[in-house]
């Protein structure tokens, strides 16, 4: 599978961890990228609150060129991928304003291909369980809220991904990747993008409320596809917490770093030595995690096969010990000297045995369940026997 | 007793009132463009307020996004366009996501914007100021330049220390360039700045 990458003005600067671990996990997932020719700004939010022609242009430029390779593109800035769709969506539905765009960016676009997000990529694109298959070290015991934010999964008209409410792809990648995803309030809702600086009393409340959420929900970080969300998030939590004066302390991290250290990547090749709130010291905490539990579990496997071991002599139903204790007095009765020589090896103490289970009943009994169930201990009560006899005919002498 | 401070509200309540002025013809025909460009239609609005208490900005807005299309019902154009809310809004969608009547909000304040922007009502200069910013730097470079933006924002905002913290910090992780990145077609962004706007002026 091949596809046009774009990476988008973040992933060159704010996002450089989402750039190097959207690569690793393309190549982690046998995926060739292509990076679009001298690609410009989608414009982002201040194209389309400006002026919508010019939101709609700047997004085409790209889509055309990538057009001309016949390639669908992958936008892994959830930002760029909403305004990407937004392009197509129009292209397709609106002639008047195709041909307007078409003017514009001076090039024919007929937006024959598609763009498609990080998510839609791993859930759609690859699928769950051929990541799962590249997952060698799990994070096993990770408490993470996964957080879509608003722009991959809305409005639904362009994206028409997953749920605009209550998404679960990135719940789903998270569960495949041994972690276990929190149920949570905060999932869609909208970390404030630009307001953090051009608003930051605004944006900075906006931060906090889905930090404290994700936090009371009993999350210990916070997974995101969104290299804004990142941002606020991170960058910007010191300054959210500020402003609420309460410490959270909650490393966060991209969707795309998390699969490539599942698959055994070390962390700092993905950039997670590059977050501002410290994120390496969780991972190396989940990773003794995960050690202490593969131990524990071997040592349970350990016991297991020890058990079955010891119990591959199963005892025998009582019924059928009465029936073979039977048969065994039967020998003891018919031959009494052959039975006597099986359990002593001298010939003279093995004919004095051999005289005790003619006279003795009782005797004869714990001798052949004791032969069933444990040959050894009956060849010591044989002895004991013959020890006791010889005993006793010395007294008798005397 | 209580039938007097009833009266008492009644009467603090009628000098808040106001007296509704039917739209001029031309501001008529501009708001049916924004309904236009905004592709909804506001009439179906019938005030639930799903929209109000889904808002994750709500909280700092003047105007919650169910009044401003009240006020547009209204025909008190001015007002919402004056209004701080239409800068607040981040476009998060939730609104037009969740109204049972199929109005899409956002897509409206985003052509309210606009429209305040062209007319020169910047009730928000920051945010207003941030964009200008930001587009600046694409129409130069032909991608944003994110010390560009901030000194400019910081400059024309008259807050000059403000983030001045997080540059070391971002330039010591590599996220920050210290030379904006030229792109080989950035004549042709140049052109698709221009383009949009002589085209947009046509209309």
């Amino acid at each position: 599978m091949k596809l046009a990458y774009y990476p988008g003005c973040s992933l060159g600067g704010t996002a450089i961890e989402y750039h190097l671990s959207t690569k690793k996990t393309a190549e982690i997932l046998g995926i060739e990228l292509e990076e679009i020719d001298d690609w410009n700004c989608c414009g982002a939010t201040s194209a389309h609150n400006t002026d919508k022609l010019l939101s709609l242009a700047l997004p085409a430029r790209n889509l055309a060129i990538a057009e001309q390779t016949g390639l669908d593109v992958l936008a892994p800035c959830a930002a760029c991928y909403n305004r990407f769709r937004a392009t197509e969506h129009t292209v397709r539905e609106d002639a008047v304003m195709k041909e307007r765009i078409e003017k514009v960016i001076n090039m024919p676009y007929e937006a024959t291909n598609k763009t498609i997000s990080a998510l839609e990529w791993l859930v759609e694109g690859i699928g769950l369980d051929k990541i799962k298959e590249k997952v060698t070290s799990p994070l096993a015991g990770m408490k993470v809220a996964s957080y879509y934010g608003c722009l991959l999964v809305r409005p639904s008209a362009y994206t028409g991904f997953d749920d605009v409410e209550n998404p679960q792809s990135m719940d789903d990648i998270m569960t495949a990747l041994g972690a276990t995803a929190v149920d949570w309030a905060f999932k869609s809702e909208c970390c404030g993008a630009a307001l953090a600086t051009s608003r930051p009393d605004i944006g900075s409340k906006m931060v906090f409320n889905i930090l404290k959420n994700a936090q009371e929900a009993g999350a210990d970080c916070i997974v995101t596809a969104c290299p804004l969300c990142m941002m606020n998030l991170d960058m910007r939590q010191a300054s959210a917490e500020k402003a609420a004066n309460e410490k959270i302390d909650m490393p966060i991290y991209y969707v795309t770093e998390l699969l490539a250290i599942a698959a055994g990547v070390s962390p700092n090749e993905v950039g997670v030595n590059k977050h501002f709130v410290e994120a390496n010291k969780y991972l190396d905490a989940v990773a003794a995690e995960r050690a202490r539990l593969e131990l524990e579990a071997e040592k349970a496997k350990a016991e297991e096969a020890a058990k079955a071991e010891k119990g591959a002599k199963p005892e025998l139903p009582p019924e059928e010990l009465e029936k073979k204790v039977a048969a065994m007095v039967k020998g003891f009765e018919k031959n009494p000297d052959k039975m006597a020589s099986r359990l002593i090896e001298d010939e003279e103490r093995a004919a004095i045995l051999a005289e005790i289970i003619v006279e003795d009943a009782k005797k004869v009994t714990k001798l052949a369940e004791l032969m069933i169930t444990d040959k050894e201990k009956a060849a010591k009560a044989a002895d004991a026997y013959v020890t006791g006899e010889l005993r006793k005919r010395e007294k008798a002498n005397q | 007793m209580i039938l007097k401070s009833n009266l008492g509200k009644g009467e603090k309540a009628l000098e808040k009132a106001t007296t509704l002025i039917p739209l001029s013809k031309s501001d008529k025909v501009l708001l049916s463009k924004i309904e236009q460009e905004a592709g909804t239609d506001i009439n179906l609005c019938y005030q639930c307020g799903k929209c109000s208490a889904g808002c994750p900005a709500g909280f700092a807005m003047d105007y919650k996004p169910r009044e401003i299309i009240r006020l547009l019902q209204l025909d008190m154009l001015d007002k919402a366009l004056n209004a701080e809310s239409i800068w607040i809004c981040a476009t998060c969608e939730t609104c037009s996501a969740r109204c049972p009547r199929g109005v899409d909000i956002a897509s409206l304040m985003d052509a309210l914007r606009r429209e305040a922007l062209k007319q020169g009502r910047i009730t928000d200069k920051k945010v207003a100021n941030f964009n200008k910013a930001f587009l600046g730097t694409v129409k130069r470079f032909g991608r944003t330049y994110e010390p560009g933006i901030l000194l400019y924002h910081n400059a024309t905002t008259m807050q000059p220390f403000k983030d001045a913290g997080l540059g070391l910090p971002m330039m010591k992780r590599g996220k920050m360039e210290i030379f904006p990145g030229k792109i080989k077609g950035k004549d042709e962004v140049k052109q698709i700045f221009i383009r949009a706007s002589e085209l947009g002026g046509e209309e």
